[in-house]
């Protein structure tokens, strides 16, 4: 009897993580998709006039801003990040990867708000300096992401490339390949979905950063011009605005959040069905 | 046609290349590191750690943020822990693969991928305002324990999965039951494991700020009940450097905050090695 209960308790308790997404969801949406509706799902998504105040409600601006600074972020982090991984993952000695795969974890662990502000002192000062711009800008707000998302590829493409079964390297190098040979065309191939794994779960973090991003980014309402422009983000936009709105601009901040959960989720799932697919070879 | 190149130089000059940007990448670790403990570490003395911030944070110390941080430890753990820990034994004990633990994993999965702003919307939404919790500790630790969840829910589940099944069984034939056999047999040995995944769930709740000002607020006051608003350091040092209140308070917090999660994420490194040992 008393096991019984305990088993339905510790049921119970398993949903306790879905649940709460599926509340957090329940929520987002009952608070922001009113104002969606209202004024209409096409200008809400495409129009770029954002004055919540006089009930103008357009994101493209942010949607734009954000895939871009996420993909600057790319370009930037993830040549980085799997430079770390191969060299961790098949140059380095067993000794140094120990030490040094969670050094770079440790990245990860410095807070976010850490990384805005050595872009604000240190990285700001050289853009505007140096390339021009008021320095805030779409460049700064991607180099500060692809060091924040550089642990979360690097840590996964090193267990990707360690997954590949070793048979393979023998066979390559048996015949005849350098070991630089075997790991562009063996161990990468095989390794594939794990790395896009690594790097879809980096975008999804990317375009969900928000503090760090505020911070450099310059939070100008408008589309990008250039990479030396300021930007406003999606995340930006909430957390810059969440203070003082109320009734119908705070529900716009809802819906805002709505598209970067629509993101996230596209995001989310993507990763996860590569990752069945990797699991499965 | 293009000149080839040997490809025993190309395989040399290819590992220079991919060794100098490691190289580069963890020289930024150490930059961070070492730059903010140059310029903060002077500004810490017992004064600075023991009293409250005078005149918004121009001067005086860090006191009130240190403890509304571990207020907010307290609490998130407080909840997270037994959930997470309580989903994990059911995943791995009571229950085989099966379709409903595929949905509960992706769930679960999907709540790690989750952005910190949206989390603070929706605390804000439903704790502070739907429950009518207002800006305080508990709608702030609340939220956090969702946050927690899924890192407690897999470090536990891994450790738990680590225990040998010759454990078990050895209960089981003694007429053990199965809930004894997990809270005197499997619980113990995956002890460290499950202390791994608390140890980095502290560290998220130092190192998170837009949950934080959602739904804890940014009080300076000392926060005297679970019900008070109060500001945590990450938040502090937010407000300080974004508002360019006082730098050298600003890169005081800021070296408390980055030598503190080295501490702590140093130490959950540490138990985790130490589990494996055990176990191998």
């Amino acid at each position: 009897m008393k096991e019984k209960l305990i088993e339905k308790t510790l049921m119970l308790l398993a949903f306790s993580a879905i649940g709460a997404l599926l509340l957090m969801a329940v929520f987002i949406f009952k608070e922001g998709m009113p104002i969606i509706f209202k004024v209409g799902i096409k200008n809400f998504l495409f129009s770029t006039h954002w004055a919540p105040t006089k009930g103008h409600f357009g994101v493209s601006s942010m949607i734009v801003s954000s895939l871009f600074v996420t993909i600057g972020a790319m370009i930037i982090g993830v040549p980085l990040a799997l430079a770390c991984a191969i060299t961790l993952a098949e140059f380095a000695p067993q000794r140094v990867t120990v030490i040094l795969k969670p050094t770079i974890e440790l990245l990860a662990g410095i807070p976010s708000v850490v990384y805005g502000f050595l872009g604000v002192v240190l990285l700001v000062p050289l853009i505007r300096d140096y390339l021009g711009g008021p320095g805030l800008s779409l460049l700064a707000a991607s180099i500060i992401l692809a060091i924040m998302i550089l642990p979360t590829i690097t840590s996964i493409s090193i267990d990707a490339i360690k997954a590949v079964p070793y048979s393979y390297k023998e066979g390559s190098l048996a015949l005849g390949a350098t070991h630089w040979q075997t790991i562009r065309m063996v161990i990468l191939k095989a390794a594939r979905s794990g790395i896009i794994t690594a790097i879809i779960l980096g975008m999804a973090r990317a375009i969900g950063e928000t503090m760090a991003v505020i911070m450099v980014a310059g939070n100008a309402l408008r589309l990008p011009q250039s990479p030396l422009s300021p930007v406003r983000t999606l995340t930006s936009n909430i957390a810059l605005e969440m203070g003082y709105a109320a009734g119908d601009h705070r529900a716009a901040l809802f819906a805002t959040g709505i598209v970067l959960f629509v993101f996230i989720m596209v995001f989310n799932v993507s990763a996860n069905i590569i990752t069945k697919r990797w699991r499965r070879e | 046609m293009a000149k080839r190149i040997n490809p025993l130089m190309l395989q040399r000059i290819v590992k220079a290349q991919l060794w100098s940007l490691t190289g580069f990448t963890i020289g930024i670790l150490f930059f961070i590191i070492f730059f903010i403990s140059i310029k903060g570490l002077p500004q810490i003395t017992l004064e600075f750690l023991t009293s409250n911030p005078v005149d918004m944070g121009r001067s005086g110390g860090i006191f009130s943020t240190i403890v509304c941080t571990l207020y907010l430890i307290f609490v998130s753990l407080m909840i997270a822990m037994p959930l997470g820990v309580g989903a994990a034994i059911y995943l791995t004990e009571y229950t085989r693969e099966s379709r409903l633990t595929h949905i509960i994993r992706f769930g679960t999965e999907c709540l790690a991928g989750i952005p910190s702003i949206i989390m603070g919307l929706f605390g804000f939404a439903f704790f502070v305002m739907a429950l009518g919790l207002g800006w305080s500790i508990l709608s702030g630790g609340m939220t956090m324990s969702i946050m927690l969840l899924p890192t407690i829910i897999r470090t536990t589940e891994e450790s738990i999965k680590a225990v040998p099944y010759e454990l078990r069984e050895v209960s089981f034939s003694l007429g053990v039951t199965r809930w004894q056999t997990v809270t005197k047999v499997v619980l113990p040995s995956a002890l460290p494991g499950i202390v791994t995944g608390i140890v980095l769930g502290i560290a998220r709740c130092i190192e998170e700020t837009a949950v934080i000002i959602f739904t804890v607020g940014s009080s300076l006051r000392l926060p005297e009940s679970f019900f008070d608003s109060g500001r945590t350091m990450a938040v502090h040092f937010y407000i300080l450097a974004r508002e360019g209140i006082s730098m050298p308070n600003a890169y005081g917090t800021a070296a408390i905050l980055i030598l503190s999660i080295l501490f702590i994420n140093l130490s959950a490194y540490y138990l985790a090695r130490q589990f494996l040992k055990k176990i191998c």
